[in-house]
């Protein structure tokens, strides 16, 4: 009878270890693969572009000559644009995701908000343009401006950041809650001295997610009158007489990097299309730079509370 | 086999083992309250009957009571070491070390007996022995009274006991009398006398241990102390 | 079961010269009346009644569920985080007579004056010494000098500070599972509370973190009153002066604690003491 067993084991163990290489294998041949048209695609893009990219690209208007195109009004464009968004979307991400969290009592009402927050992260993007257009822009009367923009891109995020928020908070263990409430914090307290620290890693991550969705949007922008050729730039924030900031950018029509791109591509000539190559891997490294700066500021943060 | 107390008086412990080390410690005791019993009963008849072999018995156990007592108390302390008994367990293994030694020194003045008597039996005897014998006859119903009592942890029955040691003080007290009124009569006879009074005062700390004995017992099942009653008395 | 006035007395053994016993009264901290408390619909405590003595550790023993740790978590309103709970009876705080579960009590209060230390340690993801600091920043102190001195102050009344005075800003996680009780304590300690509250304290830790603890608990017990919930009886034994048996919801006795392990009133209580309960 102990005979017997012995076999089997041995038999188990090689039958284990025969679909372990299998799955490694088949793992690492998708992930092979995944890599190689990744890597391909950029280095695509790098190799065709990079080479157009110079101060004069950087500083220049978009021009019919090819030579003399530069990108200058679409960087400016996607940052200021950023901006808005990332000023509306993450306060009002972060306070709604906490308020559904931590304030609002459980009942029906907030399951039907928790489910349609989640569905509104599929609704395309689109649709995001086609409500910004009727709304801010006719009905408020917004205009075709930087500021509708930093809008429509918000309200597109705004669900990747209140589920991120939410899920951080959800993450932190009741027994932080209970402590800080044993010490005699009140709500308020509990939350800022302790759950949003806590969840700050989580509620970054989240936020370069949804900033890093928002820089490449072009279909709402283009649907609220983004242009597609521009001469000018915005005003600056910057004024040189006081109070030194000014706002009048907010109201400035406006092209993003995108966008950009997308009307070289629809230029029969060739030259253009390397140029979009070159806007894209200034696309590349802004989004990276974004990420890496939110990146740097939740190891700073993690290091903290180690 | 002695049946243990513990069934239908007091629920069982959740870990048998428990139960049976204070079963087994109980049985312990009894087995050295028998042995006991039957020293005094033997030191008494080498007394009176003058029976050689009798007072040999009893000399010769001195040692055996000595290991049980020394036993006794090496599986009380492990019961305390290993199990850290509270409330009536705790009680009761403090009480079985007393108890034991309590056993022990009742054993001695046995054997103590048992040599006086094979000391008188080489002298022609004084006087027909009324006093001693009664008082050796209480004294054993006490030690055997209270023994019942510890097993059946029967407070009352120790009580009865207890209380039968004022008879035993006082055929001391009047038999010490006595063998003065002898000794004065006669010195010749100091020396037995003397023998007698020892004997009897012996038999009279035989019945001080058994009531030591019954206030354990009290204070087992009880959990007070009695030691207002004693006042009392004295 | 009501308890008398003189439920806190204790029987001090006779003195040589006077030879009679003496019998104290321990004034009281807080007095639980009638005390009653339900999960949603269920009740889980039935009306207890029952002193705290001041300046004295009260242990809480009792089998799984018999509502121990509930019931010390009804001083401090921590059911009131949850949704569902209610209360019945009063807890009254000395010296002001406070009814601390009165719905007309705002749970901040005794949170404020109360301490809690709870089973697991449960520092929070901060320094050592904003641990200690955060029950006086939460009371609104901003000075650092009386933020130093009270983060030393009570490491060292919890028996820290010389392991840790050279790494306060380190991170809490870099402490032991003992010591990071000993800094949940410390942290307790800070803001001066007049009754703590032990759920459990040692459950998580070794024999020698426990007994460090235990010897901590009993240096507190000159100065602080201490509530302890323990499932382990030879602790509720070694460490506290008077004890509640509870059991289902109820306290079947409470009384000094010497007596209730050598002469336990209740046979209940004897099963449950000497293992012949269940």
């Amino acid at each position: 009878m102990a005979e017997m067993l012995v076999i089997d084991t041995h038999q188990r163990i090689a039958k284990a270890r025969r679909r372990d290489l299998l799955f490694a294998g088949l793992g690492l041949v998708v992930l092979f693969l995944a890599t190689a048209v990744l890597l391909t695609l950029i280095l695509d893009l790098v190799v065709t572009g990079a080479p157009h990219i110079d101060w004069d690209f950087l500083t220049n208007y978009p021009s019919r000559r090819a030579s003399r195109a530069g990108i200058l009004p679409a960087w400016v464009g996607t940052s200021l644009v950023m901006l808005v968004t990332a000023a509306l979307a993450i306060p009002i991400g972060i306070a709604a995701g906490l308020y559904l969290e931590e304030y609002a009592p459980r009942s029906w009402v907030t399951d039907v908000i928790e489910i349609n927050i989640t569905n509104l992260a599929g609704v395309p993007s689109i649709i995001y343009g086609l409500l910004a257009l009727g709304v801010f822009v006719y009905l408020f009367r917004l205009g075709e401006t930087i500021l509708v923009a930093g809008m429509v891109l918000a309200l597109l995020v705004l669900p990747v950041i209140i589920v991120a928020t939410r899920e951080a908070l959800r993450s932190i263990p009741q027994e932080v809650r209970e402590a800080a409430f044993a010490l005699g914090a009140d709500k308020w307290q509990t939350v800022s001295m302790y759950l949003l620290p806590a969840a700050r890693p989580g509620i970054l991550t989240g936020i370069i997610a949804a900033l890093a969705r928002a820089i490449g949007e072009t279909a709402p922008l283009i649907t609220i009158g983004a242009l597609t050729f521009i001469a000018f730039l915005p005003p600056s924030p910057i004024t040189s007489e006081p109070p030194f900031l000014s706002f009048d950018w907010l109201w400035s029509p406006f092209t993003v990097l995108p966008i950009q791109m997308f009307n070289w591509t629809s230029r029969p000539q060739a030259a253009f299309h390397e140029l979009a190559a070159a806007a894209g891997v200034v696309l590349l490294v802004m989004t990276l730079a974004m990420n890496g700066l939110a990146i740097y500021i939740r190891y700073r943060t993690r290091r903290l509370m180690r | 086999m002695v049946e243990t107390p513990e069934q239908g008086l007091v629920k069982k412990h959740t870990v048998r083992a428990f139960d049976e080390e204070l079963a087994h410690l109980t049985r312990r005791i009894m087995e050295t309250g028998a042995l006991v019993e039957q020293q005094v009963a033997l030191a008494i008849r080498a007394l009176v009957e003058r029976d050689e072999a009798a007072a040999a018995t009893v000399i010769g156990q001195d040692d055996l009571v000595d290991e049980l007592e020394e036993a006794i108390d090496q599986e009380a302390i492990r019961i305390l070491a290993t199990r850290q008994p509270v409330a009536i367990d705790l009680r009761m293994v403090a009480m079985a070390l007393k108890i034991s030694n309590d056993l022990e020194r009742t054993s001695d003045y046995a054997v103590n007996i048992a040599k006086r008597a094979r000391r008188l039996a080489e002298q022609p005897q004084l006087k027909p022995f009324v006093t001693i014998p009664r008082m050796a006859e209480i004294c054993q119903q006490m030690v055997k009274e209270v023994l019942d009592a510890y097993v059946e942890r029967n407070p009352d029955k120790a009580m009865a006991a207890w209380h039968r040691d004022n008879e035993v003080d006082q055929l001391y007290t009047s038999l010490f009398r006595e063998l003065l009124t002898y000794i004065l009569e006669d010195p010749r006879t100091t020396g037995t006398c003397i023998d007698l009074m020892f004997i009897a005062k012996n038999l009279e700390r035989i019945g001080d241990h058994a009531t030591n004995i019954a206030e354990k017992v009290h204070y087992i099942v009880h959990g007070d102390l009695i030691n207002r009653m004693r006042k009392a008395k004295a | 079961m009501m308890f008398g006035a003189n439920a806190l007395a204790e029987t001090t053994p006779p003195a040589a010269d006077t030879g009679t016993a003496q019998a104290t009264e321990v004034p009281r901290k807080a007095t639980v009346e009638e005390l009653s408390f339900w999960y949603g619909h269920k009740q889980v405590l039935f009306a207890i009644s029952m002193p705290i003595a001041e300046g004295c550790v009260t242990a809480l023993i009792g089998p799984s569920g018999c509502g121990k740790s509930t019931f010390l978590r009804c001083f401090n309103r921590m059911h009131d985080l949850y949704p569902g709970n209610r209360y019945g009876g009063r807890i009254i705080l000395e010296p002001e007579g406070i009814d601390i579960i009165s719905s007309r009590t705002d749970p901040m209060v005794p949170r404020l004056r109360i301490g809690m230390v709870f089973q697991k340690p449960n520092p929070f993801p901060k320094s050592i010494y904003e641990n200690v600091a955060a029950g006086l920043r939460i009371r609104g102190v901003r000075s650092r000098a009386v933020l130093d001195g009270q983060v030393e102050k009570s490491l060292r009344r919890a028996a820290l500070w010389e392991e840790v005075k050279d790494r306060l800003h380190a991170s809490a996680y870099t402490l032991s599972g003992g010591q990071q009780q000993r800094l949940c304590i410390a942290r307790a300690l800070a803001p001066e509370p007049e009754l703590l509250l032990l759920d459990e304290p040692t459950s998580a830790l070794d024999p020698i973190a426990t007994a460090h603890i235990e010897e901590l608990i009993d240096e507190l017990s000159a100065r602080y009153t201490i509530l302890v919930v323990t499932h382990n009886m030879q602790q509720a034994a070694r460490i506290s002066r008077f004890t509640a048996f509870f059991h289902l919801g109820r306290v079947i006795e409470f009384g000094p604690t010497e007596q209730v392990f050598t002469r336990p009133r209740e046979s209940m209580t004897q099963d449950y003491i000497t293992g012949r309960f269940g």
